[in-house]
């Protein structure tokens, strides 16, 4: 059990995937102008992650590992080359069936995340964290607490950067650094906080 | 002939891909520790990026309108995939650095945007330009942060020593803060900043 939440730990907090790893960037800095949307989004980046990471991780474990496709009577086949366009196929259609899903059963939800939700197949922070996990070799149970803490660790830090944007249209920034220019100054203030957390263990 | 030129070096200064589009930051930062892996990181994304805009071109009226995002991606993912096997192949210690970073190109917004923007409506060798275009806009900003991050932090350029560094009795005292996440963001800020001053249109 501890072994789980210092996974979900290090993923939300000492290894953000946005504030560490710069992933998901050109969301993060694009859809946080209102807290409300930046909310929305990371919801959004809860439930995808909290789907797709499992889901590359069995497809990883059962065909394309080397050796994986031994049942098959292929003991040799190393297939890992495929990864990056089969997860990236399974992101996009998984964002494809989410969609639909949620534009059937939750119209509500779906309609408040509108255009956030497609561009996720696109998004850095989600290939990422399928990547993340075929490097750490995580397995099926590591890998599910993993995503959930990506996805959470992306909501936090997007959330809190649209808190300070709110705030910082009412100061008075040098022209040519005003919008884009200052964003990316408070991003990186934000980022050395969070370098804080590193260090803490369990 | 001058739209390709055009096209080929307007992403330098006036629409840049990182300083101005805001494309592409995710995967830009994390490599620019090190001059090499930036290098490495730019050749990887101009080759992708143009490959992938002239290919998108030159197929462009043939894709179904419904499933184009789809067959772009293959597309960019299939290139992507060469170029981590060659990085594997031919200079795996380089791979190893960059770790996940080169798959990353896949979902770099600049590829995905520029085959969007322009390839699904210009012929071949303006496509081509403006892949070229775009992934050496995207390589300047890239190598500027890495010569200040690497000059600063270590000391040295492409890993040779400019600046002697105390630990190896120099007198450089290393800038620590250089070498972590949160410099990155600082120097684009500033790139963006300078870049808006001396070109004043392009501000918000």
């Amino acid at each position: 059990m501890a072994h789980y939440f210092s996974i979900f730990f290090d993923s939300v907090f000492v290894d953000n995937i946005a504030l560490t790893f710069f992933l998901g960037m050109c969301t993060f800095i694009a859809v946080s102008k209102k807290v409300n949307t930046a909310i929305m989004l990371g919801v959004a980046v809860v439930v995808v992650e909290l789907i797709t990471v499992p889901v590359n991780n069995i497809l990883y474990n059962v065909l394309l590992k080397e050796g994986a496709l031994a049942w098959a009577g292929f003991p040799e086949l190393d297939l890992s080359f495929l990864g990056l366009i089969t997860y990236i196929s399974v992101i996009a259609a998984i964002v494809q069936i989410l969609e639909m899903v949620l534009d059937k059963y939750f119209p509500a939800l779906y309609n408040a995340l509108g255009i956030f939700l497609p561009l996720l197949t696109v998004n850095c922070a989600i290939l990422g964290a399928s990547l993340f996990m075929v490097e750490r070799d995580y397995n099926f149970g590591e890998s599910t607490v993993y995503g959930i803490g990506v996805g959470v660790g992306f909501a936090i830090a997007i959330s809190l950067l649209a808190g300070i944007r709110e705030k910082i249209v009412y100061s008075d920034i040098p022209k040519g650094l005003q919008g884009v220019g200052m964003t990316f100054i408070v991003v990186g203030l934000m980022a050395m906080s969070f370098q804080a957390f590193s260090g803490l263990q369990f | 002939m001058s739209k390709a030129k055009d096209a080929l070096m307007d992403p330098l200064f006036n629409n840049n891909p990182i300083a101005l589009q805001i494309l592409g930051i995710c995967s830009a930062l994390a490599v620019t520790n090190k001059m090499s892996t930036a290098l490495t990181m730019s050749i990887a994304v101009i080759l992708v990026i143009s490959c992938s805009n002239a290919a998108i071109s030159a197929i462009r009226n043939h894709i179904p309108n419904s499933v184009r995002i789809i067959v772009q991606m293959t597309i960019i993912a299939t290139l992507v995939i060469i170029v981590d096997q060659m990085l594997k192949a031919y200079a795996y210690e380089m791979s190893k650095q960059l770790s996940v970073y080169v798959g990353l190109i896949i979902t770099n917004c600049i590829i995905m945007g520029r085959a969007e923007a322009y390839a699904t409506k210009n012929p071949v060798y303006e496509s081509l330009m403006d892949g070229i275009g775009n992934g050496l806009g995207y390589a300047l900003i890239l190598l500027i942060v890495g010569f200040i991050r690497e000059l600063f932090g270590s000391g040295s350029f492409f890993g040779l020593t400019i600046l002697n560094p105390t630990n190896n009795d120099g007198w450089y005292v290393t800038n620590g803060l250089m070498l972590l996440a949160p410099s990155a963001f600082f120097l684009i800020g500033f790139i963006i900043w300078a870049l808006r001053t001396w070109k004043p249109e392009l501000q918000e």
